[in-house]
């Protein structure tokens, strides 16, 4: 109860400053669609005016709202009108990448603390590879991969994109983790002749699951985004992505944020999930209290 | 027989020296030590900070490698008798693993081993019960006091009955009643399994209470100074500590390091 008031409070506020913004911002159409019927019209009629129109600059949280539940509960799930529809494409392509991204990350990781070669070349070449603009590399992605001749499936060729987003800090996390133990612990290892496996699997991987953890959490919202980013440019009919691009082709401000708000709503989800898994990880190997 | 085991040392420095090349310089942690560690024997090393004690016996586990001189125990170098897993190491901290219970912790050495399951099983209860703590297998380290995780890491060190117990100041971060106790049964652990026991100390006390031999070094460079048998008997009371011979002796430690230590204290 106590954690639940702040959190509303902020809500309260947000949902209070949003609904200015409305009005403010869509008070000009509001006055000149009055103008243009010659009309005066009194303040009041302005500012319920504001929250009802079509394709508002910024759309009214009522409205969002309610094109969030029609997308979700108002039309059959298998429509393309559905956001749900849209939300479970956008959700299994983020699932392929973070799960290709993170089993490739924590490979690299463990190439990285294992050479000496590989920690010097791929350390380098990882960073570099976040410094490109995703904008910039998703489309020419899609197009390689989904056109002739590779015809890569769009499932695949948007999870890679995610994946390219999901490694990162799954590398840079694992990588940390499996360095975490300190020398005291690795000198054990050592008065027990541990091979470089034993050590592997009995300390620098236990020790590294809080740092896996962390990552997968930043990790799974990238892959989101990433999704997201290869659905715009690829003519993909599928999508919150290409929700949000159709609403934006049509001006539907509305579908705009609606899509905008399920991708949030996702990607939050995906966070939780994780911390929930890593939450029970934990405590079931005692590093939780 | 007994004279042929007498004659061959478990643990044999000769001329041994260690320089540590650092950004300022060759360190000399270790110069010119020569030292003769017999079978059953519970040697103290006492001195300052800096005097190489620590160093000494991580040389003696090759976790440090020597740059002069030889070091052999039980009989090969240092490095052959870690891979034949000849002793067991006890840390100033426990190390315990957060994510192992303590039986797991115990277990790990004998995992690593390759002991049969039934055998970890019979190994961990057995050491449990050396340390006195029986019923706390299920615990997960961070359930026990520091105390009770060194001892649990005393039980890790033993469980796979290694000859030779080597200890890193290992009851430094406890307190004085926590650390009486402990040496008590450290004592009793000595008496049962007839180990060869190394330990490292900054407490005279605690050197003369637990030692028949006390090995009392200075820095700069890391050296010995003194080696003093102990007369007392190996039963020992903790009122032993205010008998005639025990004060003799810690006066003759407290002299050993002050004129190891120079003017410099």
């Amino acid at each position: 109860m106590r954690s639940l008031l702040p959190i509303l409070a902020v809500v309260a506020a947000i949902i209070a400053l949003w609904y200015g913004a409305t009005v403010w911002l869509n008070s000009q159409w509001s006055y000149d669609q009055a103008a243009r019927a010659g009309v005066e019209i009194s303040f009041s009629e302005m500012v319920s005016d504001t929250m009802a129109q079509e394709r508002p600059v910024l759309p009214a949280p009522h409205q969002v709202a309610l094109g969030l539940w029609q997308g979700v509960a108002g039309q059959k799930i298998t429509s393309k009108r559905s956001l749900v529809y849209h939300g479970w494409i956008t959700f299994s392509a983020t699932m392929l990448g973070f799960a290709i991204g993170t089993g490739l990350g924590i490979l690299l990781a463990v190439g990285i603390v294992h050479d000496k070669a590989m920690d010097m070349s791929v350390m380098p070449w990882a960073i570099a590879s976040q410094t490109v603009p995703i904008l910039a590399i998703a489309p020419m992605v899609i197009v390689v991969l989904g056109g002739p001749p590779l015809n890569v499936p769009p499932l695949l060729s948007k999870a890679v994109i995610a994946a390219y987003l999901t490694f990162f800090p799954v590398v840079v996390g694992m990588v940390k983790g499996l360095r975490s133990p300190d020398g005291m612990q690795l000198d054990l290892l050592s008065t027990y002749n541990a091979s470089r496996g034993q050590t592997f699997w009995k300390l620098r991987l236990p020790a590294s699951m809080p740092y896996l953890f962390a990552s997968l959490k930043v990790a799974v919202a990238a892959a989101v985004v990433g999704t997201i980013v290869a659905e715009l440019p690829s003519g993909a009919v599928a999508g919150l992505g290409a929700r949000l691009l159709q609403g934006s082709y049509y001006g539907q401000t509305v579908q705009i944020w609606a899509a905008l708000f399920a991708a949030a709503t996702l990607a939050a989800g995906l966070v939780v999930i994780i911390g929930v898994i890593e939450r029970s990880v934990l405590a079931r190997m005692g590093m939780a209290r | 027989m007994k004279d042929t085991a007498a004659t061959s040392p478990v643990i044999e420095a000769k001329g041994l020296g260690l320089t540590f090349q650092t950004n300022d310089g060759p360190v000399h942690a270790l110069k010119d030590v020569n030292l003769t560690v017999e079978k059953g024997d519970f040697v103290s090393f006492i001195g300052p900070s800096g005097c190489g004690k620590t160093t000494f016996l991580r040389a003696i586990a090759a976790l440090e490698h020597p740059t002069e001189g030889t070091l052999s125990v039980n009989g090969m170098s240092a490095d052959a008798a870690r891979q034949a897993r000849a002793y067991g190491y006890v840390f100033q901290a426990a190390g315990l693993y957060p994510w192992r219970t303590i039986a797991g912790n115990i277990r790990l050495p004998l995992e690593i081993m390759g002991f049969s399951r039934a055998e970890q099983a019979s190994r961990v209860e057995k050491v449990l019960a050396l340390v006195d703590l029986e019923g706390f297998g299920k615990k997960f380290p961070w359930q026990l006091s520091g105390g009770m995780q060194q001892r649990a890491s005393i039980a890790r060190a033993l469980a796979f009955d290694a000859d030779i117990l080597l200890m890193d100041e290992p009851f430094g971060a406890l307190d004085e009643i926590v650390r009486d106790k402990l040496n008590e049964e450290v004592l009793k652990l000595w008496a049962r399994t007839e180990k060869t026991i190394g330990f490292v100390t900054h407490s005279i006390p605690e050197a003369v209470y637990l030692s028949t031999k006390i090995v009392v070094m200075s820095p700069r460079p890391g050296r010995i100074t003194d080696v003093i048998e102990s007369p007392l008997p190996k039963e020992r009371p903790l009122d032993i500590r205010d008998s005639k011979e025990f004060i003799e002796i810690a006066h003759r430690v407290r002299e050993g390091l002050r004129a190891g230590h120079g003017d410099e204290v």
